[in-house]
């Protein structure tokens, strides 16, 4: 058991593909929420092979394209601090804020650099006495408790130049927020796989039991996709709303709770801002005030700007399943991966991003 | 971005292990793991083992997904 290559076996895709065929008769819109699943999705031809009766729409599961730009703006301008080390995941680099990004800013003179890992910032940190290296704190439930860990692991090293940007952002409460604008009718969700291993399958129960909409926990292999829309098939035909898991290899319904133990000690909940949908009550966390000298926004003095937003890009609507890259009509002209204009575009699970790579054969 | 990758740990040390991804050896944090042992498979993430992998749940998963591929054969 390797944990990859068997969930990628065409005989058992074949048989998930005819059953959800025979099964599926009634017309329902199905959103995958996590920017991992839209890949999958793509990559593997899964929207073509469903039946008429399903449609998917992509979620606003991509960290990298909900962060507004006026967040961005606040990373950039720490990067011209002086005596200042950016440290961040790949993904970020490229991703334009409202006037600049951190690859220009980098090009300026700023010291940016691209880490796999939190271990490697505190690493920067400790050969970097002189310097303060701020992390980008960019992520969803699965990135924060390692986050939170590397704050732990600088306390207890008491590396004091190591700095967290906390931008993190929580799910749930940014799903309740996208139903209860009414902006687009869902009949199942298929639920976040890397999430779920965090926080479990229990905070997914509302969408289920409040909104009457099926919800499965999904990994990320085809097989899982195609078991995960099996099951919400099965929901909806047999008149039923609950949450199931479907990657059970991977998710436990009490979720890991060494990981929301290490999270809550280090963060608390607070509102944020989400590219395309605004500011939602408690879907982001902060620093808790006993780690508070770890935070780069109380420990800098420094100037964002205002935020301002590219004319033509519609990456707010995609977000929220209104619209797709193929409504865009900056999409595979002016915007392209090389040279974005919109995040979607950027993060390689950004819907637009995975609409350019594997998508345009099929639609617009 | 929540892209979790399986790897086998070979070994550990205090709350770090060696753990094998596609055949490449690889330092990962067990700070949110500490229940992983020499030859589990887990999820990383950044570095991060996330969770241990459910050997049983996969092979039951499979199996299930080896009676659907058979009924849909017997009714294809």
């Amino acid at each position: 058991m390797k944990f990859i290559t068997e969930f990628r076996r065409a005989d058992l895709a074949e048989g998930l593909i005819s059953q959800i065929h025979r099964r599926s008769q009634t017309p329902v819109r199905f959103m995958e929420f996590c920017g991992g699943h839209t890949v999958t999705i793509f990559r593997y031809g899964i929207r073509q092979i469903l039946p008429s009766t399903i449609e998917m729409v992509s979620g606003p599961g991509c960290p990298i394209c909900v962060t507004a730009n006026a967040d961005l703006d606040k990373a950039i301008a720490l990067a011209h601090v002086p005596d200042v080390i950016i440290a961040t995941f790949g993904d970020m680099i490229k991703v334009p804020g409202s006037r600049s990004s951190l690859q220009q800013a980098k090009a300026d003179g700023a010291d940016v650099r691209m880490v796999y890992s939190t271990m490697d910032a505190i690493k920067m940190a400790e050969e970097n006495p002189t310097k303060s290296v701020i992390f980008l704190g960019i992520g969803f439930e699965t990135t924060a408790p390692t986050i939170a860990a590397s704050v732990l692991q600088a306390e207890d090293k008491r590396i004091r130049n190591y700095y967290v940007l906390s931008l993190h952002k929580l799910c749930p409460p940014v799903i309740r927020a996208i139903l209860d604008s009414g902006e687009v009718k869902l009949h199942g969700l298929i639920c976040p796989g890397h999430v779920s291993a965090i926080i479990g399958s229990h905070p997914w129960e509302f969408i289920a039991r409040d909104y009457g909409i099926p919800c499965v926990v999904s990994g990320f292999e085809p097989l899982d996709i195609l078991q995960c829309v099996d099951m919400l098939v099965d929901q909806i035909e047999i008149g039923e709303s609950k949450v199931e898991i479907a990657y059970r290899r991977g998710v436990r319904p009490e979720g890991n709770q060494q990981a929301l133990k290490l999270m809550a000690q280090v963060f608390e909940p607070c509102p944020a801002t989400w590219r395309g949908i605004g500011e939602v009550t408690d879907s982001g966390l902060k620093i808790r005030k006993e780690y508070q000298h770890f935070d780069a926004e109380l420990a800098f003095d420094f100037d964002p700007g205002l935020p301002y937003e590219p004319s033509g890009c519609i990456c707010g609507d995609i977000l929220r399943g209104v619209k797709t890259p193929f409504d865009c009509q900056l999409f595979a002209k002016a915007c392209t991966p090389q040279y974005p204009v919109g995040p979607c575009m950027v993060s390689s699970e950004g819907s637009c991003a995975a609409c350019y790579h594997y998508g345009r054969d099929f639609e617009g | 971005m929540c892209l979790a990758i399986p790897a086998l740990i070979k070994s550990i040390e205090g709350k770090e292990a060696e753990a094998e991804i596609g055949g490449i050896i690889r330092r990962v944090s067990l700070w949110l793991t500490p229940e992983a042992e020499v030859g589990d498979y887990v999820l990383v993430h950044t570095g991060y083992a996330i969770n241990v992998l459910d050997q049983e749940e996969a092979e039951e998963t499979l199996r299930l997904l080896e009676e659907i591929a058979e009924i849909g054969g017997d009714e294809g």
